[in-house]
């Protein structure tokens, strides 16, 4: 997994609140047994409007997306996340975010930022009105800069530290196979198996 | 001090546990599908890591394999790849799999409980929010993502954060006519499609006691739709009595020793939640949803609601948006909307109970002129059982469809979809915009609401029909 420690790029405000995974990709698009190729699930009703966000010229090239409270809701597909990072996102901003999809990010190295609603308010004035700023999001120090914003923004430890190291999660568990293995010792004899 | 039922299986799997990291926690039971599993297979082949617990792991073929002409190849070529995909991964990786024409084969959440592999006190993950439908049994089941897939796959255990607990009592008598999943549509009414962040939610109080496991698992299944990762129910006798006998279930000296560890799983009385929600069942009425998230339902008593009762700015525009994707007019009452397509199935209610509870109302009548009625077993045996019961011919000679198994028009990705701008009164979980098909319309029901719906041509409870 590439290592993450800061970013620098345009935004695209999402004015939405509860975009739950259906409207991040369609359920149609999850019939791919590849990992690529999601851009063109995302948003995929809603980009047929011309009016939309990411089809606006202003916000073409965006590498961050501001979005409103309660993003990422319903299924777990993380597919949502690739459609999101296959389209070029790296950081998605909210302040609130559903924990599975939330889970799902950190997990393939998308940034989930969580701010203050008045945060995510000012960052949508300011790149409505100059969607050329440049967006910063710094890991290490935890902080979002656009223009005279700056903001500190939460993300989990864990999260943060296997971002900036790029580590592989299932490495890091099977580095305690011996601990799996005695706790399987340990099992009641009880416990199902399927065959 | 005492702990919840979630903290106590929690504890019990706890394989490593350090200071500043997630918990290692061991997975006991490994659910597949061939939605979300191609890429964590892959991701085996690329590292040449096996599976760890091909034995803890079950396949089935459900989300995207088609209902009617089940012995023809999947017509549709994206479908038959992600199936194929599977059958050649579980051959690959000595899996095994229930796939299409088996008599084990059906909806993940179905086949789990039924075949008695869930169990008090286990920890079971699938890649599918609607895990948390095992819960019911007292086990702590939750969905993961297809990178945790591959990491279940690999290690069978997973790095996971404590959740938080949330008490959701629910005392009292139920009125007649009132369901599991109206219950449950009310607590989401309730508590909103955020309100479950970050916790498991515990259903307790003598309501929930009083269902059968069908019913609890009705109730466990939506916990995602309020948000949280899992619902559970503490075991008790009605638990036992579902699971003794079946399959996987322990048997002889076996079964004494788990009912012995069974029973001390419930909350102890001197624990404490994080968070507590009390709903009085008594007040309670069927429920149905009028917008695009579950969060929004009424009784079916009322009106649609009107954006500018709204109590903030947020709150309005989403009413708004609901209301204009929904193409519904404020103040008109919820009976009076009428429906063109009727689902009755999915994991949510595509159980023998569900069956029943339609037949009883479809017996006898038929419905609606134009109606599109869809029964569709949530598993081959549901389906079975219920020809057994007659069922099938009820629902045939009332006009209905009767499908094989499958999720079906629950998430649309075989060909049971909604056009755009059908409306459809649905026993499954979910009523976002395009859900059932692009510019298709989910009104969320319980079985007897769906079969009186179809029956009636619009919006209708039971009583609605006459005699
Ligand atoms: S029935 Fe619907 S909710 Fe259940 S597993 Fe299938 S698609 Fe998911």
């Amino acid at each position: 997994m590439e290592a993450f420690v800061r970013h620098a790029g345009t935004a695209a405000p999402l004015r939405r609140s509860n975009v739950d995974t259906d409207q991040i990709i369609p359920a149609e698009y999850l019939k791919r047994i590849t990992r690529h190729g999601f851009e063109d699930g995302l948003f995929a009703q809603w980009r047929k409007d011309p009016d939309f966000v990411l089809n606006r010229d202003e916000h073409q090239g965006v590498s961050i997306l501001i979005a409103g409270p309660d993003f990422g809701t319903g299924s777990s597909r993380e597919h949502a996340v690739w459609a999101l990072q296959n389209y070029g996102f790296r950081v998605v901003i909210s302040s609130r975010f559903a924990d599975i999809f939330r889970g799902n990010s950190g997990k393939g190295g998308l940034l989930t930022a969580l701010v203050d609603q008045s945060a995510v308010e000012r960052l949508w004035d300011l790149v409505e009105a100059r969607p050329d700023t440049v967006v910063t999001v710094d890991l290490e120090h935890r902080t979002i800069t656009a223009g005279d914003i700056t903001v500190d923004f939460d993300v989990d430890d864990y999260v943060r530290w296997r971002l900036m190291e790029g580590l592989d999660d299932i490495g890091l568990t099977l580095q305690h196979a011996d601990a799996i293995t005695r706790f399987e010792s340990e099992r009641p004899e009880y416990k199902p198996t399927v065959v | 001090m005492g702990r919840t039922l979630a903290e106590k299986v929690w504890d019990d799997h706890v394989v490593r546990r350090a200071d500043g990291e997630p918990d290692l926690l061991y997975i006991d039971l490994h659910l597949v599908h061939e939605v979300t599993s191609p890429q964590a297979f892959d991701g085996l082949r690329e590292t040449g890591r096996p599976v760890r617990r091909p034995d803890l792991t079950l396949a089935t073929e459900d989300h995207n394999i088609p209902t009617i002409d089940v012995d023809m190849p999947i017509a549709d070529p994206i479908s038959r790849a992600q199936v194929e995909a599977l059958r050649k991964n579980c051959a690959d990786f000595g899996i095994r799999l229930y796939s299409l024409g088996n008599r084990e084969q059906g909806i993940v959440h179905v086949v789990g409980p039924q075949l008695g592999l869930t169990q008090p006190g286990m920890t079971v993950v699938c890649g599918d929010s609607h895990t948390s439908t095992h819960g019911a049994f007292g086990a702590l089941a939750f969905g993961i993502g297809t990178s945790e897939v591959e990491h279940v796959l690999a290690t069978q255990a997973l790095p996971l954060k404590p959740f938080k607990t949330m008490a959701i009592t629910v005392d009292g008598e139920l009125p007649a006519g009132v369901t599991a999943k109206d219950i449950i549509l009310a607590v989401i009414a309730r508590i909103g499609t955020g309100g479950g962040q970050g916790y498991v939610l515990e259903y307790r109080g003598s309501a929930i006691r009083s269902l059968s496991m069908e019913g609890r698992m009705t109730i466990c299944n939506m916990s995602i739709e309020a948000g949280a990762r899992a619902g559970m129910v503490a075991p008790d006798e009605t638990t036992f009595a579902y699971l003794e006998g079946r399959d996987h279930a322990p048997r002889g000296e076996e079964w004494k020793r788990a009912l012995d560890y069974w029973r001390t799983l419930g909350t102890d009385p001197d624990a404490e939640f994080d968070a507590e929600v009390v709903i009085d069942a008594s007040t309670l009425s069927p429920y149905v949803t009028w917008g695009t998230n579950p969060g929004q339902g009424l009784s079916l008593s009322s009106v649609v609601p009107d954006p500018s009762d709204a109590a903030d700015d947020v709150e309005r525009v989403a009413i708004e948006r609901a209301l204009e994707y929904m193409d519904l007019v404020p103040g008109t009452p919820l009976r009076e909307i009428p429906i063109d397509t009727v689902f009755i199935g999915s994991c949510t209610n595509g159980r023998i109970e569900d069956l029943r509870a339609a037949a009883e109302v479809m017996k006898g009548r038929t419905v609606k002129d134009g109606m599109r009625v869809l029964v569709v077993p949530g598993s081959a045996r549901v389906r079975l059982q219920a020809e057994s019961e007659g069922l099938d011919a009820v629902f045939l000679d009332a006009g209905a469809e009767w499908r094989g198994a499958g999720c079906s028009m629950c998430l649309a990705m075989n060909p049971d979809k909604l056009a755009p701008g059908e409306r459809s009164a649905s026993t499954s979980n979910r009523n976002f915009e395009g859900r059932q098909g692009p510019g298709g319309r989910t009104h969320l029901v319980s079985p007897a609401v769906a079969a009186a719906t179809a029956v009636a041509g619009h919006l209708a409870s039971p009583e609605d029909l006459g005699a």
